[in-house]
């Protein structure tokens, strides 16, 4: 591990050691991300000029360490410049570092470098100010007193936090694209800073084939904001939403990470394949058209790889779609006395729908209503109410 | 919130062609751009004579005219279309653009849901 010599800190240790120590007494600047940019780039420049070996020690590390940041320009600019990168990096994943709580990790994401004020990411997630402030207290405070130094973990070790990275970036997303809670249903602001916290993420840690998975992902669900809400606010479901209205550039754009990590040496992970069924969908101009075979076969392999019930319920409704209700009937038997889907009102919802295809209308109904039983949401209670009495 | 920022690069036509450090620098800005998550994309424009102008009359009669234009330095010359989160942070980026003699419009792009519900409703498809 590169911390072992002392490099890594060595480089990152200037601007931003120096920031954590003096916010917390200081406050943290306004824009810390740009704050940073500005200090860490002159400092840095200066620094270069004084060690002349800089290059060959960037090289060594390189060289142990897998060779993930490796440099290739040899200007003082560009180091200067890669330096920052890696600055931002160990940023992030001491935001995102797992000794601190879900909810405290994406707070000082949000805050440190979103640059999102308190007040702003108290009302992004519908709690109290004091709550995000103390939140924000608590976590800069166990990352001091665990001596958690400023640093991008290396080889082993990035593997194991890195998904703790993505994990944070793609709650953001989802807290926005589906708005669990509040009146609004979807919130772009959200949506928006997780797509650029993304894309940042993968200039700075390209050679990660999740990293663009999960950008991937989310650009292409992002593709979809306008057409998923109808004009009285309610939910308008994949098949439903008028395609006319994806965001053609956003499905460039998602296509293109995935094929950014397609490239890369390296079998996809769990964002690259649910980022590939999103594609499929998106290829399809109409919904007719989805390759549903394809979606059956990415879900398997990700059932596989992060086995889960829920992937599985998805799975059936894919085999359904593509072999037949049948098909999609016999996997939802394996799965139904699974706990984890005791209270998930969409098991019966799905089986209620595959029961009604096969023209088996008594037990549909009674699925449709032992679904509106189970749901936390009004709209979508009703919805399943008038289903129940529609085959009834 | 999406922005189109407008380069109108007030030069004339046979002076179209950019120099080599113009476009270093310009692509090191662009690259900054892309790191700093906002950039959605770019491209930039050949020269007016390469295109043409339609123009539409009161009366729905259309004329087809090829470039230049008289008014030569207000052609746009390239684009870039970014996502900032607001107008002082999109006008920030662009006054950071390594340009001479030119100007850059900042344009916030319209998103479907700030329109009316009718209108919303009468349009199909992109």
């Amino acid at each position: 591990m590169v911390g072992d010599v002392g490099l890594a800190e060595d480089m990152a240790q200037d601007a931003l050691v120096a920031a954590m120590e003096t916010w917390p007494t200081s406050g943290v600047p306004d824009n810390p991300g740009a704050w940073l940019m500005a200090t860490a780039k002159n400092r840095a420049i200066d620094r270069l000029r004084r060690e002349k070996t800089y290059e060959r020690k960037r090289e060594e590390v390189a060289r142990d360490t897998g060779a993930l940041f490796a440099m290739e320009r040899s200007d003082f600019e560009a180091a200067a410049d890669d330096e920052i990168g890696d600055d931002l990096l160990a940023l992030i994943f001491t935001c995102c570092h797992p000794l601190l709580s879900r909810e405290a990790r994406v707070a000082l994401t949000l805050r440190l470098l979103g640059g999102l004020t308190t007040t702003e990411i108290a009302s992004a997630f519908l709690v109290g100010e004091s709550t995000v402030a103390q939140r924000l207290v608590r976590a800069k405070k166990t990352l001091r007193e665990a001596k958690v130094p400023f640093e991008v973990p290396r080889g082993a070790e990035l593997d194991e936090r890195l998904p703790s990275v993505l994990e944070v970036i793609y709650l953001v997303f989802n807290e926005g694209y589906t708005a669990s809670a509040g009146e609004d249903w979807v919130r772009t602001d959200l949506c928006e800073e997780a797509l650029r916290l993304g894309r940042i993420l993968a200039e700075l840690a390209p050679r990660e084939p999740e990293v663009h998975g999960l950008v991937a992902l989310m650009e292409i669900q992002a593709s979809r904001l306008g057409a998923r809400r109808g004009p009285d606010g309610e939910p308008v479901l994949l098949l439903d939403q008028d395609r006319g209205r994806w965001d053609p550039l956003l499905i460039v754009r998602g296509r293109r990470a995935l094929e950014r990590a397609e490239e890369l040496p390296a079998p996809l992970g769990p964002y690259c394949l649910q980022a590939a069924i999103a594609a499929c969908h998106a290829r399809a101009i109409q919904p007719e058209e989805t390759d549903w075979v394809r979606i059956a076969a990415l879900y398997e392999t990700l059932a596989q790889l992060s086995p889960s019930p829920i992937v599985e319920l998805n799975r059936a409704v894919a085999l359904s779609m593509a072999f037949g209700p049948e098909a999609g009937l016999a996997l939802l038997e394996e799965i139904e006395d699974d706990p984890a889907l005791a209270k998930y009102h969409l098991l019966p919802s799905v089986r209620g729908d595959l029961l009604e295809k096969l023209g088996r209308r008594e037990e549909a109904a009674s699925e449709y209503k032992r679904a509106a039983g189970m749901t936390g949401n009004e709209r979508e209670r009703e919805l399943l109410k008038r289903r129940a009495e529609g085959v009834g | 919130m999406r922005f189109m920022m407008f380069m109108y690069p007030e030069i004339e036509e046979k002076d179209w062609e950019p120099t080599p450090e113009g476009v270093a620098a310009m692509g090191r800005y662009n690259e900054e751009l892309r790191k700093a998550g906002l950039l959605l994309t770019l491209d930039g424009l050949r020269p007016p004579s390469d295109g043409g102008t339609v123009r539409f009359a009161a009366d729905g009669g259309t004329t087809v005219s090829d470039g230049p234009f008289s008014e030569a330095k207000e052609v746009v010359g390239g684009y870039w279309l970014i996502q900032a989160r607001s107008k002082e942070e999109a006008l920030e980026w662009a006054s950071r653009c390594p340009a001479r003699g030119c100007a850059i419009e900042v344009r916030r792009v319209a998103e479907m849901e700030e329109f009316s519900q009718e209108v919303q409703d009468a349009y199909e498809g992109p």
